[in-house]
């Protein structure tokens, strides 16, 4: 008996622990095909797959406890530095002036005064803190439609269109009275200016959903998932302002869609982006898709170099991100925000296949070998790991090749976007400007 | 002999100057001609060499080349002249019986439809439905009219069946089967290709020429076969030559010329002419309602709407398929085809000939899977009218063979005896294995073919196969990767044992590469 006790203990001792607080089968069967033992959140565990709240906790200055070596999380302590809409426009802000001051390249503008290459998020504010300076920018194009978005919330939950400075003054009305919250913690929300020219396919407006992968922040380490997706609309696009209370025209996120009277349950109205890839190239031509694809792995970059000075780089995180991004009718990328904890749900049988693949890989790069995880090792693991991950950006790598010249490449006149592509779809590729 | 062939090659050229004659080209390069005069170039002592040169120089005479070459492809050449004009659509009296009887079996079905539902075939809109329509137009997916009651008129397998019974009546099929018996479904005798005659016939598929969907892959530098063969597509596409067209796309499209040089091959070029005439036709799809629109409605809604690939496209899918229905110039094609259009009489004259109307007015009923022909031509061109006339010119040329019962080395049933014999002979274990287990291949492989594969592999792998359908002016290809599909998963197949299980081994053909399977089948399988 005593020997039997012995044996079990010396077993488990080689696995890895693990806990989470998201009940989805991809996880847990992820976990279980790795041969790792499910343990409580008391008890010692290597590895945490869990919610942003309980993230928020473990690294609190009240609760929060030491990590050791051996235990990783999926998620950067003040991640939100990211994914919170709000503070996402305000790093990138902050990281286009800190460009400008230094001389950089980068920081380049045309003659209307906008970044060249820097200007891919929707004009932004605060509100209510900017909204003076939102009231500003509305007047110069008065018949511009803007979209509301509270900050701390996910799913399309509590988004609403805007075309009148009216509907505003309602709004901050309603919500001062309706509240009895005090007002420093009411609810934040950004306004940002509406893409009221999207790229339709087949009439349809759609959003493109991709995962990033950061292994560290500093040096930048990332990684992109060969197999996002175009989310659909299920109900015709049009502009007009008399659908501006129909969200499912507008908004693009399944949890919302789902409601949806038409939403198809075998594909979802998803679309795999190498259809997207397809269809571009065979109606517009090879080097605009190909530009096309080079700009969103750029902003993706840039996004995450925006925040790389603030965030905290704790060696026992990793983080996949969801980058939601939409493409307008002169094919420019624009992101639209982040997501921390992209949803795990599966829509459609394909979708559980998707998602399963993409956290296999995931913890291939975060826990490599599925063997008990050592935060100091040097996060760079071998290509045949990597799975459907190639990698967007390496900080290392890219310094030794000379950062400098290919920083200079891409904002000269000879930019390598089209130059040097070898290849084509699907296949790795190195953008120039890397 | 010498003499039968001029004789056919005059009747030919008779044919094609009877046909274009008629056609805006003729009349456009008449006008050039007479403008032309004004040019100082042209020379009253040498009029009509000068005028010959300048239709060459100003790219008429392409035009015209292009013309002629798309009659050669289209159209049969012609039968001897005494030979009967039926003999065109199909030369074979039992072929065009069994046609025929299908025909009638599929009316019958369409009209008690009719009568259940009591709706008519046709009826004019009231003007407030004409404005709904034209103004849902592009969004008419978003509309769910009940439908539950109407069913496709039929779908492959009926077809199916009704070929497996097709006979020959002048041919001794055995009672007794033996070494040679053929011992697939199909029982009529048709010479099909053999295994050397296809390697002579797909030449430029073989192993020593570069192929788009091989030689582009990632292993592959692009600087051995991919850059050269996209700097040549350009230059095709420059020329403006069909016929060289025909030839390069034998190697596979570069996806982003692939929308052109289809367009070339098939001679359409969307002139303001060919907008109006779909203009035209949207217009007679708001006027009236056709019992035909509610069974493409329900096609749509069963095959494209479901599918992970075409589901972002439904609304072209009607855009097309709706306007199709009242094109009567795809009538024309009935010429050539084994079938014909059916009939319809105005009410209370049944029979009477001077009140008959075709029915639908193209001719043409859909059936289970009709609109898996549109959907992919729907990633290459996002111009509605140039969609149509593009699908239009494939299916006069290729699709309608796919469900019409003829002797035509394209048609259906050449098709599926092709695969049968391919397989028999070259896979025999696999072949009597299946067919041991009451797993026909062809009851498996048929839908397959019917819809040209669409809606089974995944798009790309499905243009690579369409190019060579369009760069060999024939469907044979459908019947070599259909047993080459079976090749590829025999292995697996040798363990099954009842249809079910075989149909799942073959289930998902969205992951197959289409190229290799077939230059490995073809080419590098001993025989």
């Amino acid at each position: 008996m005593v020997h039997w006790r012995w044996k079990v203990c010396w077993i488990m001792a080689g696995k890895v622990k693990w806990v989470t607080d998201i009940e989805k089968s991809v996880l847990i069967n992820n976990f279980e095909k790795r041969g790792w033992i499910q343990v409580a959140e008391n008890e010692d565990w290597n590895f945490y797959w869990m919610s942003v709240q309980t993230i928020r906790n473990v690294f609190s200055v009240e609760t929060g406890y030491r990590l050791s070596d051996d235990q990783i999380v999926n998620h950067f302590p003040n991640h939100y530095e990211l994914t919170r809409k709000d503070l996402m426009v305000k790093n990138i802000k902050r990281y286009r002036k800190e460009l400008e001051k230094e001389g950089s390249p980068l920081a380049e503008k045309d003659e209307n005064g906008k970044y060249i290459y820097l200007d891919f998020v929707p004009v932004t504010f605060m509100l209510p803190a900017d909204y003076n300076l939102f009231v500003e920018e509305f007047r110069k194009n008065p018949s511009s439609t803007w979209i509301m978005k509270p900050c701390g919330k996910a799913q399309g939950k509590g988004i609403f269109l805007i075309n009148k400075l009216s509907q505003i003054k309602k709004w901050s009305r309603d919500s001062k009275t309706s509240s009895f919250v005090s007002q420093s913690s009411k609810e934040a929300y950004v306004i940002s200016l509406y893409i009221n020219n999207p790229l339709l396919i087949g009439g349809k407006k759609f959003d493109l959903r991709l995962y990033v992968l950061v292994s560290t922040y500093r040096p930048l380490r990332c990684y992109m998932y060969k197999l996002g997706f175009c989310r659909f609309c299920t109900v015709k696009y049009t502009p007009s302002t008399s659908e501006l209370d129909n969200m499912f025209v507008h908004l693009t996120n399944v949890a919302i869609q789902k409601h949806g009277d038409d939403y198809n349950h075998i594909h979802g109205g998803k679309w795999t982006v190498s259809n997207l890839r397809l269809y571009l190239e065979s109606t517009r031509g090879k080097e605009v898709t190909n530009k096309l694809f080079d700009e969103i792995h750029w902003i993706i970059v840039q996004s995450l170099k925006a925040v790389a000075p603030v965030m905290n780089n704790d060696k026992h995180c990793f983080e996949c991100y969801g980058y939601d991004i939409i493409i307008d009718d002169k094919l420019k990328p624009w992101l639209i925000e982040v997501n921390a904890s992209p949803s795990l749900t599966s829509s459609t049988a394909n979708d559980r296949i998707l998602k399963y693949n993409l956290i296999n890989d995931t913890l291939n790069i975060a826990v490599p070998n599925g063997e008990i995880p050592d935060c100091k090792w040097n996060k760079s693991p071998p290509k045949e790991a990597l799975g459907n991950y190639e990698i967007l950006y390496d900080e290392e790598l890219a310094q030794s090749d000379g950062a400098d010249r290919d920083l200079r490449s891409r904002s000269g006149q000879s930019i390598g976007l089209k130059g040097n592509r070898a290849r084509d779809s699907g296949k790795p590729v190195l953008t120039t400007w890397k | 002999m010498m003499l039968e062939q001029d004789t056919g090659l005059s009747l030919a050229i008779a044919q094609i100057v009877q046909r274009l004659k008629g056609s805006s080209l003729h009349s456009q390069l008449e006008r050039q001609a007479r403008g032309s005069l004004h040019k100082p170039e042209i020379k009253l002592e040498s009029l009509k060499e000068d005028i010959k040169e300048f239709l060459k120089t100003s790219g008429w005479e392409k035009r015209l080349q292009n013309a002629v070459y798309s009659e050669l492809n289209v159209f049969p050449s012609p039968c001897h002249p005494a030979a009967p004009p039926e003999h065109m659509k199909e030369p074979l009296v039992y072929m065009r019986k069994a046609q025929g009887s299908w025909e009638k079996r599929i009316l019958k079905s369409l009209n008690s439809m009719c009568t259940e539902l009591s709706i008519p075939l046709a009826r004019k809109r009231p003007i407030r439905e004409q404005k709904e329509l034209l103004n849902k137009w592009n969004e008419m997916g978003t509309d769910e009219p009940d439908l539950s009651l109407f069913r496709p008129v039929y779908a492959p397998k009926d077809f199916l069946e009704v070929l497996m019974n097709l006979r020959n009546p002048n041919y001794e099929n055995g009672d007794q089967p033996s070494f040679k018996n053929h011992l697939g479904l199909i029982q009529v005798p048709l010479k099909v290709k053999d295994i050397p005659e296809l390697r002579d016939y797909f030449s430029e598929l073989g192993l020593n020429t570069g192929q788009l969907g091989i030689d582009d892959s990632t292993q592959v530098p692009p600087e051995l076969f991919e850059n050269e063969h996209v700097r040549v597509g350009q230059t095709v596409l420059t020329e403006q030559d069909s016929a060289a067209a025909q030839q390069y796309v034998r190697q596979g499209c570069p996806t982003a010329l692939r929308a052109e040089l289809w367009a070339l091959i098939l001679n359409i070029s969307n002139q303001p002419e060919d907008i109006l005439y779909y203009e035209q036709l949207k217009s007679n799809v708001i006027q009236h309602d056709l019992l035909v629109d509610s069974l493409i409605y329900k096609d749509v809604k069963l095959t494209a709407s479901n599918d992970d690939y075409y589901f972002v496209f439904e609304d072209y899918l009607y855009q097309v398929l709706l306007c199709f229905s009242r094109d009567t110039s795809v009538l024309e094609h009935f010429s050539y085809n084994s079938a014909t259009p059916p009939k319809s009489y105005i009410r209370g004259k049944l029979g009477v000939e001077e009140y008959a109307v075709f029915y639908p007015p193209n001719g043409v009923i859909p059936f289970h899977g009709f609109s898996m022909y549109v959907a992919p031509l729907c990633f290459l061109y996002h111009e509605p009218s140039k969609l149509y006339q593009i699908f239009r010119e494939m299916y006069v040329r290729f699709f309608f063979r796919l469900h019409s019962i003829s002797s035509h080395p394209s048609g259906i049933v050449s098709l599926c005896l092709l695969f049968e014999t391919l397989l028999q002979t070259h896979l025999p274990q696999l072949f009597y294995h299946l067919r041991e287990i009451g797993a026909q291949p062809l009851r498996i492989s048929f839908k397959w073919m019917v819809r040209a594969f669409s809606g089974y592999l995944a798009t790309d792998q499905l243009l690579l196969l369409w190019d060579r359908i369009l760069g060999y002016n024939s469907l044979e290809i459908l019947a070599v990767l259909a047993a080459a599909v079976f090749a590829f998963r025999a292995v697996n197949l040798m363990e099954v044992t009842s249809l079910a299980a075989a149909e799942a081994v073959l289930a998902d053909l969205s992951t197959l590469k289409v190229m290799p399977l077939l230059q490995i089948f073809l080419f590098a399988t001993v025989t």
